[in-house]
């Protein structure tokens, strides 16, 4: 059935409370089996050798060497008529492929250039050594700003422009400004960053005669079947991705990997398994990033607060080929977070040699509070108002970018008021900084993300004699909780006890499609199928005790497989229904029903810092942080808090270490690895970080009330510690991330300025 | 996958103490550092190249395994593709995240980084090896109360670096705590709930001596 007349729940008794994961033990025990564990007999082990160079024409590859080497079984070159697959869409039309899977034109570090399979990780490393390569070097442009001088190399024909500017209009900004009291401009700055999931990217194919299964780490495996399957010319029912567990994604393991190609067409050359996975400096140089970003904003303001224009000219690089889910774009809460009735932003996206982006937990959002959070903080400022009175008074209840719709909730309000309650804003903004060598300081930003869940999605949920229960889901779970969340869906509605619940999910061989868990949507999407799929089990169970015990459906209730009557009596099991008995199972079947159309879907946040920094050393502690989210119904406490706490971490990344570093000389990435490219650690990040939940009980986003989490959780942070920063030390940091050196040099800039 | 770092690879075999030096290493770098000296003295691995086998006997979880081993292989690598213990995660293979952590002699140490033949003689404990039968033990129950994971890859790792931390700090402050594991790296960012996982497990360490 489909989900559309489901009334919204009162209270509920399962979900919303903080359970721990189902599948807690399999990944506490080692019992779970991710996709880089698998092990198949007589599996074979495969190796890609990659570009060295930034930008390069490969003149010649000679295997021969490789493949007489020991434990060798195949390798595999662009003279392979099976390595003719087409690879990356151009950008004017995706599906119009622009390269393929060793084409000859490396256009970044890190392109593939060949691939072996050999008896062992380490032969097959071996032999991808032995590969004998003649490269043309060509010039490249590894930043933006190089990219579109005149006489940059052209990345692709046409230049290094990615069609045309993305523009955006309302009102008139240039009435706007002049109605002002306050105008300011500033130019913004972020890095390039690097999902890094801590399982790396890879594949184990396996051949039973013309049919492929791909044990995958990714974050959906429907969208890889289709994209593997029509890479390989294959029909879709030939093709099984399986992805039950996966060590994270974070939008990187959201589309088809070359990788995932190439080991398919190794085992179809050798009859044998063939695993392949990368290494981890691979991860960094060809599996999707955050891309980097300039932000030219400008925004006026009355004395009283309104914000009367905004202006962004943003530019972003998309690496060497447009991604498959990148949205650059960084314009979208200039257009929608505050009510602005006159607002202009006009975006580029540029090519550059180095990686392709992929979507990276809220794609450009991070970037664009980064801009317009510290904006909002400088307005403040300078009118002599509080931050969260500024933001209070900008708020919006219409979506400013869907005609001035209504969203079916806002609590950016309440999650600004409450959770500088929660902080103790004022108190903390009124205590004296410091006089050093720490001072400290506090700051806010607000936030939203851009996009609700939405069809399609079908689920099955099946009931048992003995009041057991399966459910099968084709969503991933990232480690969000997905699997646990949609098994408290269906004890909810069947009155299971959890532990009585066994999923299955992510194998397109099994399970139904769904969409990749990407964009914060997997809750929106996939459990008002499943709410649905329960719901229709139930009233076929109950349709079957009605006629058992001669009263009417509406008057029963089942739990603990278990039918009552009116008034708790009279109890019939489940078990003992003749009608249940005669078929074993009750299945049903759940479609997720469009959305709302007279209304607009999004979350939002308001994040909350407070930093000390040596303005001797230009050392930076995070101490605390809280983050305000409003996303509808907690769906789990417990991996609620979890994702929001891991958002805030990311955010503390973002504000103060990562930076993917492309050296100017030679094109090539510096750091690309742990120790050299820094991601928050246990010593970054502060014992004391907050998740309020702020349920304003939305009963029109979707059947569930639950909205998105896992992306607004970190927009605004990065933003927040940027502010904080700024009011500890009085220097504004607009180029991330803040980096000691850095502040070292701010701090004797302002020395030198006195 | 093994990608044997550069330096072995022209080399053929290798010194222990400049593969390790080679690397950086976080909070277990003083275990690291003193890796039973027994091994070498035991073991021709260190004559042998890239494709000759050695034989070596390692103990873990309290058996002995027998097998044949290239000497550039790591205790990583057999435990997972030979042993089949696929509970020691590989993260990054250099000694940067901790995932593969395991104990060696009651130690936290990175497995990416100790070779299968230097582990010969010590007792080495995994994942595996910290379930009580189909029970789980202190430290993975506390991760389980406190939802110290996300995707729970990293957790393997996570969890043998407390048990090696608690083994030696039964009571630890927060600071030790931090300091402590901030040789395993999470991107899934769960270190909050990890230092809260650390302290209730020491608490269910405790109630049990």
């Amino acid at each position: 059935m489909a989900d559309t007349n489901l009334k919204p729940w009162g209270e509920t008794t399962v979900v919303g409370k903080p359970l721990p994961r189902i599948d807690a033990k399999e990944r506490l025990s080692g019992t779970a089996v991710y996709p880089l564990d698998t092990i198949l007999p007589d599996m074979l082990y495969g190796a890609i050798l990659r570009c060295p160079h930034a930008h390069a024409l490969v003149k010649k590859v000679d295997a021969s060497k490789a493949r007489s080497m020991p434990g060798v079984r195949a390798a595999l070159t662009d003279a392979d008529p099976d390595a003719q697959v087409p690879w990356f869409g151009s950008a004017a039309d995706r599906t119009k492929m622009v390269s393929r899977l060793f084409d000859p034109r490396c256009r970044y570090e890190g392109e593939e250039v060949a691939a072996v399979a050999a008896e062992s990780p380490q032969q097959a490393w071996d032999a991808v050594k032995a590969i004998q390569v003649e490269y043309q070097k060509l010039p490249f442009a590894t930043d933006m700003e190089a990219a579109l001088k005149p006489d940059a190399p052209a990345i692709h024909e046409g230049g290094n422009h990615v069609g045309d500017p993305i523009a955006y209009n309302r009102g008139d900004v240039a009435k706007g400004f002049a109605e002002a009291d306050v105008v300011l401009e500033e130019t913004y700055r972020t890095s390039c960053e690097i999902h890094t999931p801590m399982e790396v990217h890879g594949s184990v194919a396996h051949w039973e005669g013309d049919r492929l299964t791909l044990w995958d780490t990714n974050q959906g495996p429907f969208p890889i079947q289709g994209a593997l399957a029509t890479a390989l010319k294959m029909p879709l029912s030939k093709v099984r991705v399986i992805s039950p567990y996966m060590g994270g994604g974070f939008g990187s393991k959201q589309e088809l990997g070359k990788y995932s190609a190439i080991a398919a067409i190794l085992a179809r050359k050798t009859a044998r398994p063939v695993k392949l996975f990368l290494t981890r400096e691979e991860t960094f140089l060809c599996t999707g990033n955050r891309p980097a970003h300039i932000m030219k904003l400008k925004a006026g303001v009355k004395k009283d607060g309104t914000l009367t224009a905004l202006q962004l000219t943003g530019t972003g690089e998309v690496g060497a080929y447009p991604g498959g889910s990148s949205r650059t774009a960084a314009g979208y809460q200039v257009q929608d977070l505050y009510k602005c009735p006159n607002v202009k932003t006009d975006e580029l996206q540029v090519y550059i040699n180095a990686g392709q982006n992929r979507a990276f937990r809220a794609p450009g959002f991070p970037q664009c509070s980064w801009a317009l959070e510290q904006m909002m903080d400088a307005l403040a400022e300078k009118i002599g108002m509080d931050p969260i009175d500024l933001r209070l008074k900008n708020f919006s209840p219409l979506c400013q970018v869907e005609d001035n719709k209504p969203y079916t909730s806002t609590g950016l309000r309440e999650a600004l008021t409450q959770g500088a309650a929660a902080f103790g804003w004022k108190e903390a903004r009124a205590l004296a900084k410091g006089n050093g060598p720490w001072v400290r300081g506090v700051g806010v930003a607000g936030g939203m993300w851009g996009q609700p869940g939405r069809p399609p999605s079908t689920a099955i949920v099946k009931y048992y004699l003995d009041g057991s229960a399966n459910l099968n889901i084709g969503a991933a779970d990232l480690g969000t909780g997905t699997k646990t969340v949609m098994a408290m869906v269906v004890a909810e509605e069947l009155g299971v006890p959890i532990e009585r619940i066994e999923v299955v999910n992510a194998d397109t061989g099994t399970t139904q499609y769904t969409g990749a868990s990407g964009g914060s949507k997997t809750v929106m999407t996939d459990s008002p199928a499943v709410r649905a799929a329960a719901v229709e089990v139930k009233s076929k169970l109950l349709a079957m005790a009605a006629e058992q015990l001669k009263l009417s459906a509406a008057s029963l209730t089942l739990k603990n497989g278990e039918i009552s009557g009116p008034g708790g009596a009279p109890k019939v099991a489940v078990g003992a229904l003749p009608d249940l008995r005669a078929q074993q199972v009750v299945v049903g079947v759940g479609i997720r029903g469009p959305n709302i159309t007279e209304k607009s879907i999004r979350p939002f946040a308001a994040h909350f810092a407070e930093v000390e920094v040596n303005i001797r050393t230009g050392e930076v502690r995070v101490l605390r942080m809280i983050a305000a989210q409003d996303s509808g119904r907690v769906m789990n406490l417990s991996t609620y808090r979890s994702q929001v706490i891991g958002g805030l971490t990311f955010g503390i990344g973002f504000a103060m270490t990562e930076r993917r570093v492309l050296d100017p000389q030679t094109g090539k990435m510096v750091n690309g690895n742990w120790h050299d490219y820094k991601i928050a650690t246990a010593k970054d990040a502060p014992a004391e970080l907050t998740c309020l939940p702020i349920d304003l009980h939305d009963n029109e986003c979707d059947t569930t009330s639950a909205k998105g989490l896992g992306e607004p959780a970190t927009v605004p942070a990065a933003a927040a510690i940027a502010n904080a920063f700024y009011n500890a030390t009085g220097i504004r940091v607009k180029d991330a991330p803040i980096t000691v050196a850095k502040v070292v040099g701010l701090l004797a800039e302002r020395r030198k300025q006195g | 996958m093994d990608k044997p770092a550069p330096e072995e690879q022209r080399r053929g075999n290798l010194s222990r103490r400049r593969f390790f030096n080679s690397v950086a290493v976080g909070a277990t770098e003083a275990a690291i550092l003193t890796i039973p000296d027994k091994a070498e003295a035991q073991s021709p691995a260190l004559e042998a190249g890239a494709g000759q086998l050695v034989k070596v006997a390692l103990n873990v979880n309290g058996q002995t395994h027998s097998l044949m081993v290239e000497p550039r292989w790591s205790l990583l690598h057999v435990l997972r593709d030979r042993l089949g213990l696929t509970g020691t995660k590989p993260g990054c293979e250099r000694g940067e995240c901790g995932a593969c952590t395991v104990l060696i002699d009651g130690v936290a140490r990175y497995s990416c980084l100790t070779l299968a033949v230097e582990a010969a003689g010590a007792q080495v404990t995994t994942l595996e090896g910290l379930m009580r039968g189909e029970q789980l033990g202190p430290v993975q129950q506390a991760f389980l109360e406190e939802d110290a994971f996300q995707c729970g890859y990293c957790t393997p790792g996570q969890v043998m670096n407390v048990e090696g931390l608690l083994r030696k700090t039964s009571d630890p402050t927060m600071e030790q705590i931090r300091e402590g594991v901030s040789g395993n790296l999470c991107r899934c960012g769960a270190y909050a709930n990890i230092f809260r996982a650390v302290k209730r497990a020491a608490e269910l360490k405790k109630a049990e001596s």
